[in-house]
C-alpha cells in the first residue's frame, strides 16, 4: 500500500491525524494493525479542538483545503509558543494544491513541515464500481465554479486508460465531463510513447455530468441498495447495521458487496421483493440444515467440516438483512412512505401539482425531516422548472421558520446550481451572470457564462421526460418482479434519465437523433468522430462500458445500468467522484452553523 | 602515405595540412589545444612590451585543421596563460588573476577571480588540468606559493601550504591527482617538493641516479598514472607517478631542457614513451635505451591525447601514437598472422587470383579465420586513411562470408562508428578524434562539441543515421538551434519565429517555452511571446509569462489550461505586483481567477472578500456575507443583530426583498428570543421559529407562544400541528381538549387522534375520533383501534378500499365477527 511508503519516513513513534472523510477509505485498506506496524502509536479524527498527543511526531493525513491547512498550522503555532519541538508531515490526498503551500507560507509554518501526496485516486467498492470518494466534488465545481479536481479525475481515467484501455469511444455530456475529457486527451498525447498497442477491455466510456439529471438523484430510492443507503449511509461500502438491525446491542460493520452470497442476490431487487426472497432464502437454508438428518456418522463429519461454516455465515447474513428489511419497513410506514413516494410520482408525471405542494408544505410545517423537504421541495422545482413565486417564498419562509435563517443562504446555494428556482422569465440572471454576459468576446470568459448558464440551468424535465419516454405508459399493473425496463427502479413510475441517455447514445453510437434533448440538456454533448465499431462480430465478447459520473451516482442508477447490462448483454463498470445520494446533495448544499 | 614503422613501435602520420597562413612563428604566440581533436586558441602579440594601440594582442581560435572560427582584439589585461575547459570553453588566465571565459566564437561568457593573494602577488605561471571534477585550475604566484581551483564552475579557491625556503621560482612543477586529492608536484634544483592541501614534503624518485643532477622538464601523463623527470645532465626519468615504481630510465644527448615534453601512452598498453620537443627535434624515448628522433622543419606544439600525441606547426598536424597490437600483426612486414594473410586473401581475390584460395586456406586450416577477421575490423578502427579503412573492412567482409556463426555487431558498429569518425575528421570540419577518443568522449558529447561549434545538420544527419532516439537526438539539436537562432539580431521576429516553428513543429521533446526564455534572455520579449504561442502545455507559458511581467497574458493561459494551481499562482503573483484597485479591476475582468480568488479569500482574507464584493457591487453576496457573519463570527446579540442589520440593507440594495424580510424578521426573533431568555432564564437564542413556539407552549407559556405566533404571521396549520404535538408531549390533555375545542382546526382532528395514539392515550384519541370528517372516520377508528366502529362506517360509505383496509386491519383470532360483516357487505355490493 502506498500509505506505506509515507510513514516510515517518519521514523519512530508517531500520532496520525487523519481527516474523517479520510477514515472510511483509509479503513479499507490499512486496517489499525498495519498502521500499529508503521509505529502508528494513536490515531486521532481531524477535528475543531485542541489536541491532546503527547508523541513528538506528529502525521496528518488529509484532503488538500485549506481550512485543514490552517488547522495544522494552529497545532504547529501553539507548539512554538509553548516552545515545544515536534517533527510535523503533511500527507495530502490525492494531491497537494498551491494554495496549501501558500496557506502554510502564509501562516509561518512552511519550514516546520514535510509534505507528501497520497496519489490516492480509485477506490474498488466492487466487482464494477470505483470510486474516487472525492464527494467534495460536488459541491466544489457544480456550487463553487471550482475546477481544481478536472485534473484529478483526468488523471484516475489515463489510469484506467493505461491499464484497461485504450478507450476507443468517449461519449459524454456536460461542460464539466467535455474537460475532464479534454485534459485526458492531453495527458494520452504526453504519455502516446508508452502505450503498447493490445486488446482493449475497456473499448466504451461514458461521462456524465451530475446537473444533465438532477431528477433521478432527487428521487426516494426503492431498490433494496439505495435503499439501505437511503436508510443507513452506505460508506464506502460498508454500512453499520444497529441495534435495531442485528437485535442484539451491538453494531455490526457489514462490507456490503458481490462477495456477499445474500447482499449480492437482493442488492438490484425492488424493495417489495425483497422479503419474499428472503424468506424463500430461509426455507432453502433450512432445508440445507435439515438435510443432516439421516445422515450417518461420516456424512455429518463432512457436513460439518465443509458446509456448516458456509451455512452459517450465510445465516448470519441472512438475519442480519431481514433486521435491515425490518428497520427499514419501521421507519419508512412511520412517516408513511406510500404517501411521499405517490407525491414523488405525482411529481414526475406532472399531475396534482398543487396537491404536491401542500403535501410538501405540510411535511416542512411538521419539521418531518429537513432534508427530505428540502430534497421535495428542489424536486418539484427541477420537474416543474422552478416553482411559481408564490410557493417560492411561502415554502422558503416555511423552511426558515422551521429550521432557522442561516438557510438563507443554503437557498441561495440551491438556486445557484439551479437546483431550487423561481419561474420568473427574464429575471433569471443575477448581477453576477449579466455581467459575465458582456464579456462573453473573451475566450476564457466565454468558458465561464457557459459555467453560469449551467449553474443556473434551466432543468426542461418535462420537455425531455416526453421525448424519451421517461414516464412509462401503465398498462395494467407494473409487475416488479419481473422487471421490464430500468423504470423498476423506480416502481415502475419513472425511468431515471441518466441512465435512459447513456442507452439511447449507446445505441445510436452517437447523438444523431437526439438532437432536440441535447438542446434541452443545454448541450455540451460530444461522441468520437468516428465511432470505432466492434471490428469482429464473431467473437463473442462482452461489451465493457466505462459509465463515469462526475459529482457522484446514486446506487439507483448503477441497479438500473446494471440491469440495462443484462439485457441488452453489455458489462457496465462504474467510475464515480462518490457515491450520492438526494440526502447527500441537500447535505452538499446546506450552510449549517459550525 | 605509408605508416611509419619504427622499432619503438610507433607511428607519425598527418592529419591536416594547417589551413591557417600562420605568419608569425608559434613561439611567438601563446597557444591552447584542446584535447579530444579539440580547437587551438592563440594569442599573438602577446609577449610585446610596447604597448600601443595598434598592436594590441589578438586571439584567434582556429578548428584542428586550422580552419578559422573566430577572433577578437585583446582590450583586457597581460595573459599569462590560456586553456581548454572540457566542456570547450576558452579560458584566458590574466596575471591579476581574473580569469576570462569566452567560447569558441570568442565570445565573452563570464570571468571569475583567482583570489586577493594571486591578484597582490600577480600570476608567475598557470595551468589548466583535467580531472574527474571538472575543469581546474592552478596558479604560481610571484610570491611562490600556489593556489588551485579544481572546478572552475564550482569555485572554490585552495592555497596551498609553503614550500619551506623556497626564494626563487620552481623550475618545473606539474598538477598531479591522485585517489581524488589534486596536488602540486615541484622541482627546486635537485630537490622534489609535493604539496597537497595541508603540508609539503621532500620526495625522491626510487632509483633515480645520485648523479642525475637538477630537475628541469616534468611530464604528467594523460591519466595522470606516470610521471617523467628530465635533468640537466639529459637524463629522463619514468615512473609512476605515485613515485612509488621507477619504469625505465633514458639519457640523451641534449642537456637543454626540452621546450614541451609529453606522455605517449595508450589505455590498456603495456609501451610507454615520452615524447620531447626542442625547437627542431623531437625525440620519443621508451623504456629501451632505443630512441627515435624526428627532425622538426619548424616550431611545433605538442598536444597529448588519450592514446598519442598531436603536433602542430605553421605547415602540419600529425598524430604520433604507438602501433595498435591489430594494426602491428597485419601490416609488420611479411607478417603470417590471420588478419595479414586475410587482407592479402581479398587483394588476391580482387585480382581473380588463385592465390586468395591458398591464403585463405591457410588461415582456415589454422582454423584462425574468426580471429582475422576480428583482426581486421580492429585495424580498420585505428586507420585514418579512409582507403585503408575499406581495404581492412573489405577483408573482414570478404573473411565473415566463410564463416558461419561470425557475429555482425562489431562489422556493423564499426562501420556506422568509422563513417562518423570520417564526417567530422573532415577538413572543414577538423575534429580529428581516433576511434579510442570516440569510444572515450561518447556520442552524446560529440553531439555537444558539434552543437557548441553550430555544426546543427552535420549533428542532426550523424543522429538520425545513427537512428538516435529523437528526444536525446534531433530535438535536442533542434532546440539547440533554435536557442541560437533567436539570438540573430538581424532577423525580425516574425521571421525567426516563424523559421523556428517552421524546423521543430511539432517535434517530441521539443520546449518551445525554453526557447522562448532564451529569447527573453537576449532582450527579445515580443520574439519570446511568439515563440511561446508554439507551446502546447500552458503550464509551461505562465512562469516565463510572468517572468516577463506579461501578467494579464499569463492569466489568459493559466486559465486555459484548466489548472487551478497555476491560475493561484498567478492570482498571487498579480496580487503582489499590482496595488490593490487594479489587481481587483484586473480579477473583473477574469471570472475563473476571481471565484478562485474569493475561495481563498473565504478562509484566509475575509475583510478582501468583503472589498471584493464592495468593488462589484454585489449587494447579494455581501448580504449572504453578513448573515454568514452573524452566525460564524458574532457572539454576541447587539453584534448579530448590527450584522444582520448590515444584511438587511444590502438585501435591499440588491432588490431581495424576500431575504431583506427574512432577516428582518430574524432581528425581531433574536431580539424577542433574548427577553425571552432574560424573562424565562431558559435558552432560546438560536432556535428557529419553529423551535422557540413549541418550546414555548412546552412550558406552558401559552400567552407569549401566542404573542409570536401572530407576531410573525406564522400560518395556522403549523401552528395547531406545532401546539398539539408540543401538548402532547407536555401530556396537557386537558389544554389540548381547550385548543381543539377554540374553532375549527384547519387540520382537521385526525392529527389530534394520531398524536394522542403516538403517547399512547386511546382514551384521549377517542375523543378526537368523534369529532373527524366522514372521509377519514375510517383512518380515525382504525388508529384507536375501533375495528368495528371502522367497518361501520366503511360499510356506510359503500367504499370497497376503505373495507378492504380494514379486512386487512382483521386477525382471525379476536376480529372475525368484523371481517364477517365486512364480508357480507362486500358480497351484498357485488349483488346490486
Amino acid at each position: 500500500m502506498l500509505l506505506c511508503l509515507f510513514l516510515p519516513q517518519l521514523p519512530g513513534k508517531k500520532d496520525l491525524f487523519i481527516e474523517a472523510d479520510l477514515m472510511s477509505p483509509l479503513d479499507r485498506i490499512a486496517n489499525v494493525s498495519i498502521l500499529k506496524q508503521h509505529d502508528v502509536d494513536k490515531l486521532y479524527k481531524v477535528e475543531n479542538k485542541p489536541i491532546v498527543s503527547t508523541s513528538d511526531q506528529l502525521c496528518f493525513l488529509v484532503r488538500p483545503r485549506i481550512t485543514n491547512m490552517k488547522y495544522v498550522a494552529d497545532i504547529v503555532n501553539a507548539d512554538k509558543a509553548t516552545g515545544r519541538s515536534r517533527k510535523y508531515k503533511i500527507i495530502f490526498s490525492p494531491q497537494k494544491f498551491y494554495t496549501c503551500e501558500l496557506v502554510l507560507e502564509e501562516e509561518g509554518i512552511y519550514g516546520d513541515v514535510t509534505c507528501d501526496e497520497w496519489a490516492f485516486y480509485l477506490l474498488p467498492l466492487d466487482d464494477d464500481l470505483l470510486s474516487m470518494e472525492l464527494p467534495e466534488f460536488f459541491r466544489d465545481y457544480f456550487l463553487e465554479g471550482d475546477q481544481r479536481w478536472i485534473s484529478t479525475v483526468a488523471r484516475a481515467l489515463q489510469l484506467l486508460n493505461s491499464l484497461f484501455g485504450p478507450f476507443t469511444n468517449t461519449y459524454g455530456i456536460g461542460r464539466c465531463a467535455k474537460m475532464v475529457y479534454e485534459v485526458w486527451r492531453e495527458l494520452v498525447e504526453e504519455s502516446e510513447g508508452d502505450s503498447q498497442a493490445r486488446r482493449p477491455e475497456i473499448s466504451h466510456v461514458f461521462l456524465m455530468d451530475r446537473d444533465v439529471d438532477y431528477v433521478t438523484a432527487l428521487c426516494s430510492q426503492v431498490v433494496y441498495e439505495g435503499l439501505v443507503d437511503d436508510t443507513f449511509r452506505i460508506k464506502c461500502g460498508s454500512v453499520d447495521f444497529g441495534p435495531d438491525v442485528t437485535s442484539s446491542d451491538r453494531s455490526f460493520k457489514v462490507l456490503l458487496n458481490a462477495q456477499d452470497k445474500v447482499f449480492s442476490e437482493i442488492r438490484n431487487e425492488h424493495f417489495s421483493n425483497v422479503f419474499g426472497f428472503l424468506s424463500q432464502k430461509a426455507r432453502n437454508l433450512q432445508t440445507q440444515y435439515d438435510r443432516r438428518r439421516g445422515m450417518d456418522i461420516k456424512q455429518i463429519k463432512n457436513f460439518v467440516s465443509q458446509e456448516l461454516k458456509g451455512l452459517k455465515q450465510e445465516h448470519r447474513l441472512l438475519s442480519l438483512h431481514i433486521g435491515a428489511c425490518e428497520s427499514i419497513m419501521k421507519k419508512k410506514t412511520k412517516q408513511d412512505f406510500q404517501e411521499l413516494l405517490k407525491t414523488e410520482h405525482s411529481l414526475l408525471e406532472g399531475f396534482d401539482i398543487r396537491e404536491s405542494t401542500s403535501y410538501i408544505e405540510e411535511h416542512i410545517d411538521r419539521q418531518v425531516s429537513p432534508s427530505e423537504s428540502l430534497r421535495l421541495m428542489c424536486l418539484l422545482s427541477v420537474t416543474e422548472n422552478g416553482l411559481i413565486p408564490k410557493d417560492y417564498r411561502s415554502l422558503k419562509t416555511q423552511y426558515l421558520q422551521s429550521y432557522g435563517p442561516e438557510h438563507l443562504l443554503t437557498f441561495h446555494n440551491l438556486k445557484r446550481i439551479g437546483l431550487l428556482t423561481e419561474q420568473a422569465p427574464g429575471e433569471t440572471l443575477t448581477a453576477v451572470e449579466s455581467k459575465v454576459s458582456k464579456l462573453v468576446t473573451d475566450r476564457a470568459a466565454g468558458k465561464l457564462t457557459d459555467a453560469f448558464n449551467s449553474l443556473a440551468r434551466k432543468s426542461n424535465f418535462r420537455g425531455i421526460s416526453k421525448k424519451l419516454g421517461l414516464i412509462p405508459r401503465v398498462d395494467g399493473e407494473y409487475n416488479l418482479k419481473v422487471p421490464r425496463d430500468m423504470a423498476y427502479v423506480f416502481s415502475g413510475a419513472y425511468v431515471p434519465l441518466s441512465c435512459k441517455i447513456i442507452e439511447q447514445v449507446l445505441e445510436r453510437q452517437g447523438w444523431l437523433g437526439l438532437e432536440e434533448v441535447v438542446r434541452l440538456l443545454n448541450g455540451n454533448e460530444f461522441a468520437p468522430t468516428e465511432p470505432v465499431t466492434e471490428e469482429n462480430p464473431a467473437r463473442e465478447t462482452q461489451r465493457v462500458i466505462l459509465a463515469v459520473f462526475l459529482g457522484g451516482c446514486t446506487f439507483s442508477e448503477i441497479s438500473a445500468l446494471r440491469f440495462l447490462g443484462k439485457e441488452k448483454g453489455y458489462k457496465f463498470i462504474f467510475l464515480t467522484t462518490a457515491i450520492t445520494s438526494s440526502a447527500r446533495l441537500m447535505d452538499a448544499m446546506l450552510e449549517a452553523k459550525v | 602515405m605509408s605508416p611509419l614503422v619504427c622499432l619503438l613501435c610507433c607511428r607519425k602520420f598527418e592529419l591536416y595540412s594547417m589551413a591557417w597562413n600562420l605568419k608569425e612563428d608559434l613561439r611567438d604566440c601563446l597557444v591552447a589545444a584542446a584535447p579530444y581533436g579539440g580547437p587551438i586558441a592563440l594569442l599573438k602579440n602577446n609577449f610585446r612590451k610596447e604597448k600601443s594601440p595598434g598592436s594590441r594582442p589578438l586571439l584567434e581560435i582556429y578548428s584542428a585543421s586550422g580552419v578559422p572560427l573566430a577572433s577578437v582584439l585583446w582590450k583586457s589585461g597581460q595573459v599569462v596563460q590560456l586553456g581548454w575547459t572540457a566542456s570547450e570553453d576558452l579560458l584566458c588566465i590574466q596575471e591579476d588573476g581574473t580569469v576570462l571565459i569566452y567560447n569558441l566564437f570568442c565570445e565573452f561568457k563570464r570571468h571569475f577571480s583567482m583570489g586577493n593573494e594571486v591578484l597582490q602577488n600577480h600570476v608567475r605561471e598557470a595551468k589548466v588540468f583535467h580531472t574527474e571534477y571538472g575543469t581546474g585550475v592552478a596558479i604560481l604566484t610571484g610570491a611562490h606559493r600556489f593556489s588551485l581551483a579544481t572546478n572552475i564552475d564550482d569555485l572554490k579557491l585552495r592555497r596551498m601550504p609553503e614550500v619551506p625556503g623556497l626564494q626563487k621560482l620552481p623550475s618545473c612543477w606539474a598538477v598531479l591527482s591522485q585517489d581524488r586529492v589534486t596536488i602540486v608536484l615541484l622541482a627546486v634544483g635537485q630537490d622534489l617538493y609535493l604539496l597537497d592541501n595541508t603540508s609539503c614534503s621532500v620526495v625522491t624518485p626510487p632509483g633515480i641516479s645520485p648523479h642525475a643532477g637538477a630537475y628541469v622538464q616534468m611530464a604528467v601523463s594523460f591519466n595522470y598514472c606516470y610521471l617523467a623527470l628530465f635533468t640537466d645532465t639529459g637524463s629522463i626519468w619514468m615512473g609512476t607517478s605515485s613515485l612509488k615504481e621507477k619504469l625505465g630510465e633514458f639519457s640523451c644527448d641534449f642537456r637543454a631542457p626540452p621546450r614541451q615534453m609529453v606522455w605517449c601512452t595508450r589505455p590498456r598498453s603495456k609501451q610507454r614513451a615520452v615524447v620531447a620537443a626542442w625547437d627542431r627535434r623531437l625525440l620519443v624515448a621508451g623504456n629501451s635505451q632505443e630512441c627515435i628522433q624526428f627532425v622538426l622543419d619548424e616550431d611545433s606544439y605538442l598536444v597529448p591525447e588519450l592514446d598519442g600525441v598531436r603536433i602542430f606547426s605553421r605547415a602540419t598536424h600529425e598524430f604520433l601514437h604507438e602501433i595498435p597490437e591489430a594494426s602491428e600483426e597485419i601490416f609488420k612486414i611479411a607478417s603470417m598472422a590471420p588478419g595479414a594473410l586475410l587482407l592479402e586473401a581479398q587483394r588476391e581475390y580482387e585480382k581473380e587470383s588463385q592465390k586468395a584460395d591458398e591464403y585463405l586456406r591457410e588461415i582456415k586450416d589454422q582454423n584462425l579465420l574468426s580471429e582475422a577477421v576480428r583482426q581486421c575490423i580492429e585495424a580498420a578502427g585505428y586507420e585514418h586513411e579512409p582507403e585503408t579503412q575499406k581495404s581492412l573492412l573489405r577483408a573482414a567482409s570478404f573473411g565473415k562470408c566463410f564463416l558461419d556463426k561470425f557475429p555482425p555487431e562489431s562489422f556493423v558498429r564499426t562501420c556506422r562508428d568509422l563513417r562518423v569518425l570520417n564526417a567530422i575528421r573532415d577538413y572543414q570540419i577538423g575534429i580529428p578524434l581516433t576511434f579510442a577518443q570516440y569510444k572515450q568522449l561518447t556520442i552524446e558529447v560529440l553531439l555537444d562539441r558539434l552543437v557548441l561549434r553550430r555544426l546543427y545538420p552535420l549533428a542532426i544527419r550523424i543522429c538520425e543515421y545513427l537512428r538516435l532516439s529523437e528526444f536525446q537526438g534531433v530535438s535536442r539539436i533542434l532546440a539547440h538551434w533554435a536557442c541560437y537562432k533567436v539570438q540573430q539580431k538581424d532577423k525580425s521576429d516574425e521571421e525567426v519565429a516563424h523559421a523556428i516553428n517552421q524546423k521543430l513543429g511539432d517535434t517530441p521533446g521539443i520546449s518551445y517555452s525554453e526557447i522562448a526564455a532564451r529569447a527573453y534572455d537576449c532582450g527579445r520579449t515580443e520574439l519570446a511571446i511568439k515563440l511561446l504561442e508554439y507551446e502546447p502545455r500552458s503550464g509551461e507559458q505562465v512562469p516565463l509569462l510572468l517572468k516577463m511581467k506579461k501578467s494579464q497574458l499569463a492569466l489568459n493561459k493559466a486559465i486555459e489550461s484548466g489548472d487551478t494551481d497555476l491560475v493561484y499562482t498567478v492570482v498571487l503573483h498579480l496580487k503582489n505586483e499590482l496595488n490593490r484597485g487594479t489587481f481587483f479591476m484586473t480579477l473583473q475582468k477574469q471570472p475563473v481567477a476571481l471565484s478562485l480568488y474569493r475561495q481563498f479569500c473565504k478562509h484566509q482574507e475575509l475583510e478582501t472578500l468583503k472589498d471584493l464584493y464592495n468593488q462589484d457591487d454585489d449587494h447579494q453576496e455581501l448580504g449572504n456575507f453578513h448573515v454568514h457573519s452573524s452566525y460564524s463570527s458574532e457572539k454576541r446579540i447587539e453584534g448579530r443583530v448590527a450584522a444582520l442589520q448590515n444584511a438587511v440593507d444590502e438585501y435591499y440594495k440588491a432588490k431581495n426583498e424576500f431575504a431583506a424580510k427574512a432577516t428582518e424578521d430574524q432581528i425581531k426573533l433574536l431580539r424577542m428570543q433574548r427577553r425571552l431568555q432574560d424573562d424565562l432564564d431558559k435558552p432560546y437564542v438560536d432556535y428557529s421559529l419553529h423551535d422557540t413556539v413549541y418550546g414555548l407552549i412546552l412550558d406552558g407559556n401559552h400567552k407569549r407562544a401566542e404573542h409570536l405566533y401572530r407576531d410573525f404571521r406564522v400560518p395556522d396549520k403549523r401552528f395547531w400541528w406545532l401546539k398539539i404535538g408540543a401538548l402532547a408531549e407536555r401530556e396537557d390533555w386537558e389544554e389540548m381538549e381547550k385548543f381543539s375545542k377554540s374553532k375549527k382546526s384547519p387540520i382537521g382532528y385526525l392529527p389530534f387522534v394520531e398524536i394522542c395514539m403516538k403517547h399512547h392515550n386511546r382514551h384521549e384519541a377517542r375523543k378526537y375520533a368523534a369529532r373527524v370528517t366522514p372521509e377519514q372516520r375510517v383512518k380515525a377508528h382504525i388508529l384507536v383501534g375501533e375495528l368495528d366502529q371502522a367497518a361501520d362506517a366503511a360499510i356506510e360509505h359503500k367504499n370497497e378500499t376503505e373495507m378492504n383496509l380494514v379486512l386487512s386491519k382483521c386477525t382471525a383470532a379476536t376480529d372475525s365477527s368484523v371481517a364477517e360483516k365486512i364480508n357480507r357487505a362486500k358480497a351484498q355490493s357485488l349483488k346490486k
